[in-house]
């Protein structure tokens, strides 16, 4: 009977690149000052990496597939590399291929790297890419904007909202990350926005305007991670009094349901509910409103961060739009959402995302945040969503901090 | 596989959507036989003539009168999705199924590649059909109805065009794009053939070679005086002889050509001025091969029992023939018809637009339109019926509409494996229930209008909508489905067709 990740493994070093538009740096560079820190972190050398995890998605554009970047920008003694790769859920696929080998036994320390150099395209946005040799054929030229504005025309019809509160809710998720972000040192975005300036914006796709949109960033993340036992020896002797764990690690994947099927509205990720609940009953989480001292989600969109509040079952059904505008995910809130800055100013390099969400997590329950720093938090959610509405992979993460 | 293989059976009304029914019997001749059913297709798009006069109006020459509106492609039609459009129309009224389909144009997408055979397959016709492509004069549509009338197949005639014009040519205010579609038989008949007349005259009124763009039009005196007046009469003398019928007795001469021409030339052959039809070149223009065609069913919609109409095709010669309204006239009329399509425009006064629209203006659509286009035929092939004809699939055990068809149920309360029969889609009223308007997806036409449509059911399509202006789409509204270009791969010199849902009402 199997019985969960649960406090299973640890996570003894973690290490995050400045994000941004890194014209100035390679895919090689930016795993390797992720690496840099994340080692130092741990007091672990790369040669004590028994298997390592890397997560790319959009692996044509800036490296190549396999797991042979990373081995080859850290002149790895030809360690076991897999690449991994599930939309936006990638990072944490890295995380969770790492997590489950140390709770398999099979190895006591390994390495999970998330990175995407996307800024080489030579245009703003994401790169263009197939869907498939068939869906091209008949599905829309969407662009990620376009499929999650759909979120917005769906929910405010779903809820009887009226565009222009859907509008304020939504800039003021895109507020808070900003002013968050201000004291983030390797965010993407640090500037400080108005309100006007986010609903005077141009239109992007409908009902979304520029500033309800991600960056796009170059960047890597990681972890290392190792069983409890030796994460609390290895803390011992760093002084500390506490190990993070991981709590749990849930997945689910759209099967069609949304892209074909009515039972769906559009107004919601059914992907997330699914995982949420996954990873609320692996980490023995109740009441999730109380236990979570912070969130970090995937705001590729600011309607989707809104959404998002509901299928992780934080605010009520068609609540969200309140909550958000009471400041209830602000940093002074009750459940502090994006802290770092989200997707939104910390930046979105798709396949390190998932890890950078941990890594702000990690930071904050070590107390380690600095200027953002939140009071004595203990047990932090990420979530990604891989994909658009129509067709996703939802993917969360749940880690707490642990006394020794 | 579950999936039916097309049936080659035919019976005589159309049973299930899955069944390719067969026109009554026409091997007698002693029955009458003639238009059994009509339709049209204008697209939405009307140029204002005021806006090319202010746009070229520095060209002094002041280029014709620049009254009323031209009617115009999007960038996602063509002579073959405004023939879809009007085939459609045109079947919408009728229980018979063609098994000929001919298709007439002068811009006909492919050169090598039958067009009449893509849309048989845009129409779901069983592939057990004649289809032919008839070109190379404005007189394609009208000699192909000739033949129909003189053949015994149930045949479907498509006349349509979508001539492109250089900026500043007289041709640029005088054309316009329709499509319209008449359906040949023997029973049900709305107007009864009486004769036709041909004549094949090498009169080079003007002309476009193979690989031209635009058309090279001779002096407008010479083509009335020479042309019309000295190549029409003799021909439509020779029909009302052989068919003992007097001018006087003619009551709509449809003529695609001016009124002015069409007035003194009734004059000259003894046909009262009243019969002389509107071309309705103020309103959409003169929209080339299908055009007689598009003046016959506009007639035909409000023609009075007894009506005699000469219908007339120009182009090298002469195509004249003869109709006559049965005393019980059938009341099958097309859901929109000619009077519905050309209400249904929307007057342009954005001149960049329509050139950007024909590919006449080189427009930088930024670095997201250069994605590779390229169409995996195998793929292609493989799902042909699916892209062409809009055919998904019904789940047999829990009936559930379903598009692409899969070989597992997407019903998450069924998931059943190899279930489903097909069934087609494009008739399909849907429901929009998500939309958003890109503005930064690459679309000829910005912004890029998309979302997720209720097709009924429990079936929901991810599609494109056509034909929509920012500010129109709302969830719940009504959308019907559309045949369209979907993609163009200017690398290859290829383009596909794939079907997108607009307003019902547009």
């Amino acid at each position: 009977m199997a019985t969960g990740i649960r406090d299973k493994v640890a996570i003894i070093g973690m290490g995050c690149a400045r994000f941004g538009e890194r014209w100035d740096a390679s895919p090689d560079d930016l795993m390797l000052e992720a690496f840099a820190e994340a080692s130092l972190d741990a007091g672990i050398d790369r040669d004590q990496i028994e298997a390592a995890w890397l997560g790319v998605f959009y692996q044509e554009q800036s490296t190549s597939k396999s797991g042979l970047p990373l081995s080859l920008a850290l002149r790895l003694p030809n360690t076991p590399v897999t690449r991994v790769e599930n939309l936006c859920a990638t990072g944490t696929e890295a995380l969770r291929g790492a997590v489950y080998a140390v709770a398999s036994g099979a190895v006591d320390i390994a390495l999970a790297m998330g990175m995407e150099k996307l800024k080489d395209t030579g245009f703003a946005g994401l790169p263009e890419r197939t869907k498939g040799t068939f869906e091209d054929q008949w599905q829309p030229g969407f662009t990620p904007p376009g499929a999650f504005a759909q979120l917005a025309s769906a929910y405010a019809a779903r809820h009887g909202i009226t565009h222009q509160d859907l509008k304020r809710a939504m800039a003021h998720v895109s507020w808070k990350s900003h002013e968050n972000a201000a004291d983030n040192p390797k965010a993407h975005l640090r500037n400080r926005i108005t309100m006007e300036q986010i609903l005077n914006a141009p239109i992007v796709a409908a009902p979304l305007g520029t500033f309800d949109c991600c960056g796009v960033s170059d960047g890597a993340a990681c972890a290392i991670v190792t069983t409890p036992d030796i994460a609390a020896n290895l803390a011992r002797n760093q002084a500390r009094r506490d190990i993070v764990t991981v709590k749990a690690l849930a997945l689910a994947s759209s099967n069609g349901v949304e892209m074909g099927h009515a039972s769906w509205d559009g107004s919601y990720t059914p992907t997330t509910r699914l995982a949420a609940a996954r990873a609320y009953q692996e980490a023995g989480i109740k009441d999730p409103r109380k236990a979570l001292s912070l969130i970090e989600v995937h705001d590729c969109f600011s309607i989707t961060e809104l959404v998002l509040m509901e299928d992780l079952g934080l605010s009520d059904p068609g609540r969200a739009v309140n909550d958000i505008l009471d400041g209830r995910y602000d940093r002074t809130g009750a459940i502090p959402c994006q802290v770092d800055g989200g997707l939104k100013c910390f930046g979105h390099p798709v396949g390190a995302s998932g890890l950078r969400m941990a890594y702000e997590i990690y930071t904050q329950l070590l107390g380690r945040a600095g200027a953002r720093q939140l009071k004595n938090p203990s047990l932090g959610m990420t979530h990604n969503l891989g994909g658009i509405p129509n067709r996703n992979v939802a993917s969360i993460t749940v880690l707490g901090l642990n006394s020794i | 596989m579950s999936r039916p293989i097309l049936p080659l059976r035919r019976c005589s009304s159309r049973t299930s959507p899955n069944e390719y029914p067969l026109c009554p019997a026409s091997d007698v001749h002693s029955v009458s036989r003639g238009i059994i059913g009509f339709g049209a297709y204008v697209p939405r798009w009307r140029l204002d003539r005021q806006a090319v006069k202010q746009a070229l109006g520095w060209l002094s020459q002041g280029k014709g009168k620049a009254v009323g509106t031209r009617s115009y492609c999007n960038w996602d039609e063509d002579a073959l999705t405004l023939g879809v459009e009007a085939a459609r129309d045109c079947l919408s009224s009728v229980s018979a199924q063609p098994d000929a389909i001919w298709l007439a144009s002068t811009s006909l997408p492919f050169a090598d590649r039958s067009n009449s055979g893509l849309l048989a397959a845009a129409l779901d016709i069983a592939p057990a059909c004649h289809t032919l492509d008839s070109a190379g004069s404005l007189r394609a549509a009208t000699s192909a109805l000739i033949s129909a009338l003189t053949n015994t197949s149930c045949a479907l005639v498509v006349g349509s065009d979508a001539r492109k014009a250089r900026p500043a040519s007289p041709q640029e205010l005088a054309f316009g794009h329709a499509a319209a579609a008449v359906l040949v038989g023997n029973e049900q008949v709305i107007a009864e053939h009486l004769g036709s007349h041909s004549v094949a005259i090498d009169f080079v009124d003007h002309y476009r070679a193979t690989h031209a763009e635009f058309d090279y039009a001779l002096e407008e005196r010479w083509v009335r005086d020479e042309g019309y007046q000295k190549i029409v009469p003799p021909a439509i003398a020779a029909l009302l002889t052989r068919c003992a019928v007097s001018p006087s007795e003619i009551t709509h001469l449809l003529m695609p050509t001016g009124p002015a021409i069409t007035t003194r030339l009734a004059k000259d052959c003894g046909i009262a001025a009243t019969a002389v039809v509107d071309p309705l070149h103020t309103e959409i223009g003169d929209t080339g091969t299908g055009h007689p065609l598009l003046m016959l069913c506009h007639a035909l919609e409000t023609a009075a029992a007894g009506s005699l109409m000469l219908l007339i095709g120009f182009g090298q010669g002469v195509d004249a023939l003869l109709f006559r309204v049965p005393t019980k006239k059938p009341s099958a009329r097309p859901q929109r018809g000619v009077s519905g399509t050309v209400a249904a425009g929307k007057t342009d006064t954005i001149y960049t637009r329509y050139l950007a629209h024909q590919g006449l203006l080189d427009v930088d659509f930024g670095m997201r339109a250069e994605r590779d286009a390229r169409t995996a035929q195998s793929a292609a092939y493989r799902r042909h019926r699916d892209l062409t004809a809009f055919v998904g699939g019904r789940c047999s055990q829990c009936k559930t509409l379903q598009f692409p068809y899969s070989r597992v149920c997407v019903n998450p309360n069924c998931r059943l494996t190899d279930t489903q029969t097909a069934e087609r889609i494009a008739d399909v009223t849907g429901a929009v229930k998500s939309f958003t308007e890109d503005w930064l997806a690459y679309s000829p036409n910005p912004p890029l209008a998309y979302g997720n449509v209720n097709i009924g059911d429990g079936g929901n399509v991810f599609m494109e909508f056509a034909d929509v202006e920012p500010g129109v789409l709302s969830v719940g509204l009504p959308v019907r489905m559309v045949f369209r270009i979907k993609d163009v791969d200017r690398v290859r010199g290829f383009h596909r067709y794939f079907w997108k849902a607009t307003p019902v009402g547009s």
